[in-house]
């Protein structure tokens, strides 16, 4: 008779058996068993944050930059409502969580007991999918479950609420090797017949374009991506989560699309004959205004591992559900039998005209301006860090800076809140990117308001020696919300003035790091070289930049890709 | 357009829950929903009642499907398909009106399945036209009080939902 487990040893074995080495937490009162049990053992590295959100910030960093799946452990009731943001971030970018959190006693559900929410219905809209483990006989096989459905399929956040007799009571622990769920069964190999169509189309395109989204990063699609750009030659565009998918010093690179996008990407969005999107679900601030962008002559090749994301927001001519590796690694190889080319001749005309759209030259701005620009610094940090750091960030104009200078040749390596858009994500994401690369460079690039939403973490990055380097874009505003007031609202900036701002410097030394505060745009450069050189410390690198800049290119609210305000 | 589909689910604590949720988040309008364990007790059997455009109506199957506890959906209106609806309806009955409600109920096979000397409660079944046809038939003030289940559909035939 094999020896029974407590809920709480069973909890920490299965996350053993899972091979995750590192787990963000926060304890509370309904999760002590689990804590007490991660105490007595060394291969699940607990980590512990100043606030649950971060907590699942810097799981979801971690998933981001490495494709495991990021795990965070919080206690019940507030526990929990801290971390709903943190999940609904994750949820909509489709990043693989497992969160465990506490829960009162089954004997006290539904009492109003202390600490007590419904934690399942708080967080059903916005995670992929989440149990309530109320039976010690079911833990094991419900949190393999949870792994295998946060990791399988379009890749999602997945809750497991354990009661705190469950992780107290005993049991035989069996971990299952894998599990089958009737209800559950994720496509991954694409239709032959449809790719065979996709095929057909591609190579009759005169004015093709390749739309390349996060999917690719989630998949691990990246090679497969390249090389079928490189083959056919086309034109390529990454979403604002796809970047990397393609590489951005690629010439056929296009740059970002969408409300921030570059002239020529959105353009030739517009006007292309045949559209192959991979791994993206044309979402509102990525195509604008879905009626203007329909086109009765563009045909559309549309792969995704998501039906659902299929005919959403626009109809499409040739839909392929599966993951976008698969079907990809079998369109290259079906053109590669076909061996015919796309009319090199209408390609070459559609790269004149493409060329001429770049020939505008949508992202200048003013180099020579005796203020720092935001858009030097992002430059600068490029230069010295020679494209190779790992870049997150928070939500605003420096998000879009960094998205549209920061060149990633490499997926996995820029890391936002695309979907949600929540200010905070950057700090903490960044924490578990170090976490998952230890010895890189990770950079998080922010802003002054963002960063006061989850600043507390500098105290994690001490406990741990997370050596980030944090580059505040610091403009006295929530630039983002100034940017629209000064567009569409007359100039009525309301509250979006940053008053009373902390000296960054002092409470970066005061949390045991280096603070620096550069105001000349002739030091941008020697301060990023000087902070990189300190390699076992945190850095928070405050730029005093122009108040008044504005992220450009823009399509607005509600307009058409083409009807873009530039610079 | 107005649809029924039919879905088979987990039987779990929840599930319900999870499809009421995406309606509502959704922003997809319920007609009706009728849910009841089936035969095999880990799975329940779900009857709802929607309209939207085709548009609306693929998104809505798409999304029941994606759900984890949800193992198959058909909308059946796809197809020949039978749909019935039951309803309890208590009436005023006095007097001449009695016998008239009687037959009323008669012509409609209904059966009156409680009786007190001023009221009786019928028992009819059908599509949801047949039901309205019958509350059309009684005069309104005679009517205490109605229950209606909301359609539960079935493929004809061949048509067979199961796991
Ligand atoms: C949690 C949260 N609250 C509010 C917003 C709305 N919002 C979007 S950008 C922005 C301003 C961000 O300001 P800052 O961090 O200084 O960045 P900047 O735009 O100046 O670069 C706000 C308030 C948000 N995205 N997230």
């Amino acid at each position: 008779m094999s020896t029974e487990l407590t809920g709480a040893e069973i909890t920490v074995r299965c996350l053993q058996k899972e091979g995750v080495d590192h787990i963000f937490g926060y304890p509370g009162g309904a999760v002590l068993f689990i804590y007490d049990e991660l105490f007595k053992q060394d291969k699940v590295k607990h980590v512990l944050v100043r606030h649950e959100q971060a907590a699942v910030h810097a799981a979801d960093g971690y998933a981001r930059s490495s494709n495991k799946i990021g795990v965070a452990l919080v206690t019940s009731g507030p526990g929990v409502t801290n971390a709903v943001t943190g999940i609904a971030t994750a949820y909509m970018d489709s990043i693989p969580l497992v969160i465990i959190s506490g829960q009162v006693p089954t004997h006290a559900i539904g009492l109003d007991a202390f600490q007590e929410v419904d934690t399942v219905g708080i967080t059903r809209p916005c995670v992929k999918h989440n149990f309530l483990v109320k039976d010690i006989n079911e833990l094991a096989t419900t949190i393999k479950k949870a792994f295998f459905i946060a990791s399988t399929g379009r890749p999602g956040p997945v809750l497991v609420d354990i009661p705190k007799d469950v992780s107290q009571q005993k049991a035989v622990f069996v971990y299952p090797e894998s599990v089958a769920m009737r209800s559950y069964n994720p496509v991954t190999r694409g239709h032959a017949g449809q790719i065979r169509k996709a095929v057909q189309l591609i190579l009759e395109a005169k004015r093709p374009m390749i739309y390349a989204g996060g999917g690719i990063i989630l998949s691990d699609a990246a090679a497969q991506l390249t090389e079928l750009v490189r083959m056919l030659g086309f034109p390529c565009t990454n979403t604002l989560m796809g970047l990397g998918g393609f590489p951005a010093t690629d010439r056929q690179c296009v740059g970002m699309l969408g409300m921030h996008g570059t002239y020529e990407a959105n353009m030739a969005m517009q006007h292309c004959d045949v559209l192959v999107a991979i791994g993206a679900r044309f979402d509102d601030r990525v195509i604008g205004n879905p009626k203007h962008f329909f086109n009765e002559d563009r045909k559309i090749i549309h792969i995704d591992i998501d039906p659902s994301s299929i005919s959403k927001r626009v109809k499409v001519d040739v839909p392929i559900v599966g993951s976008v590796s698969d079907v990809l690694v079998e369109l290259i190889k079906m053109l590669k039998v076909r061996k015919e080319k796309p009319d090199q001749t209408a390609l070459d005309a559609w790269w004149t005209q493409i060329d001429l759209w770049r020939a505008r030259d949508c992202l200048k701005y003013d180099r020579s301006s005796s203020i720092i620009k935001p858009q030097l610094v992002i430059e600068k940090l490029y230069d010295v860090t020679k494209g190779d750091a790992f870049v997150t960030s928070d939500v605003g104009q420096h998000q879009m800076w960094a998205a549209q200078f920061y060149k990633f040749d490499l997926p996995r390596r820029w890391i936002n809140s695309g979907g949600l858009g929540t200010m905070g994500f950057g700090l903490p994401a960044a924490m578990g990117v170090q976490f998952a690369n230890p010895g890189n460079m990770v950079a998080c690039v922010t802003g002054e308001a963002s960063i006061q939403m989850c600043i507390q973490e500098l105290s994690t990055c001490k406990q741990y020696n997370l050596p980030l380097k944090v580059i505040n874009l610091n403009n006295r505003y929530m630039g983002m919300v100034r940017q629209w007031q000064e567009f569409f609202h007359g100039n009525r900036y309301a509250e979006s003035y940053m008053d009373a701002l902390p000296d960054f410097v002092k409470l970066a030394e005061s949390y045991g790091h280096v603070g620096m505060k550069i105001e000349q745009p002739g030091d941008v450069e020697s301060a990023l070289t000087e902070a990189f050189k300190l390699k076992n410390r945190l850095v928070f690198m405050d730029f005093i930049t122009d108040q008044t800049e504005n992220v450009f290119p823009m399509v607005p609210g509600g307009k058409g890709l083409s009807e873009m305000i530039l610079v | 357009m107005r649809h029924i589909i039919s879905l088979l689910m987990e039987n779990e604590a929840g599930a319900l829950s999870r499809v009421a949720g995406l309606f509502s988040s959704r922003g997809y309008n319920i007609e009706s929903l009728t849910v009841a364990a089936t035969e095999d007790s880990t799975l329940s059997r779900m009857t709802l009642v929607t309209a939207g455009s085709d548009d609306v109506i693929e998104q809505i199957t798409k999304q029941l499907n994606k759900l984890i506890d949800v193992v198959k959906v058909v909308d059946l209106s796809e197809g020949d398909h039978i749909e019935r609806e039951l309803m309890l309806i208590k009436v005023r009955a006095l007097g001449k009106d009695r016998e008239e409600i009687k037959r009323l109920a008669d012509i409609f096979r209904g059966r009156i399945i409680d009786v007190t000397d001023k009221s009786y409660t019928i028992e009819l079944t059908g599509t949801g036209s047949k039901l309205d046809a019958f509350l059309d038939t009684i005069e309104r003030s005679a009517i205490l009080e109605t229950v209606r289940t909301g359609a539960s559909g079935i493929g004809r035939g061949e048509r067979i939902l199961k796991v």
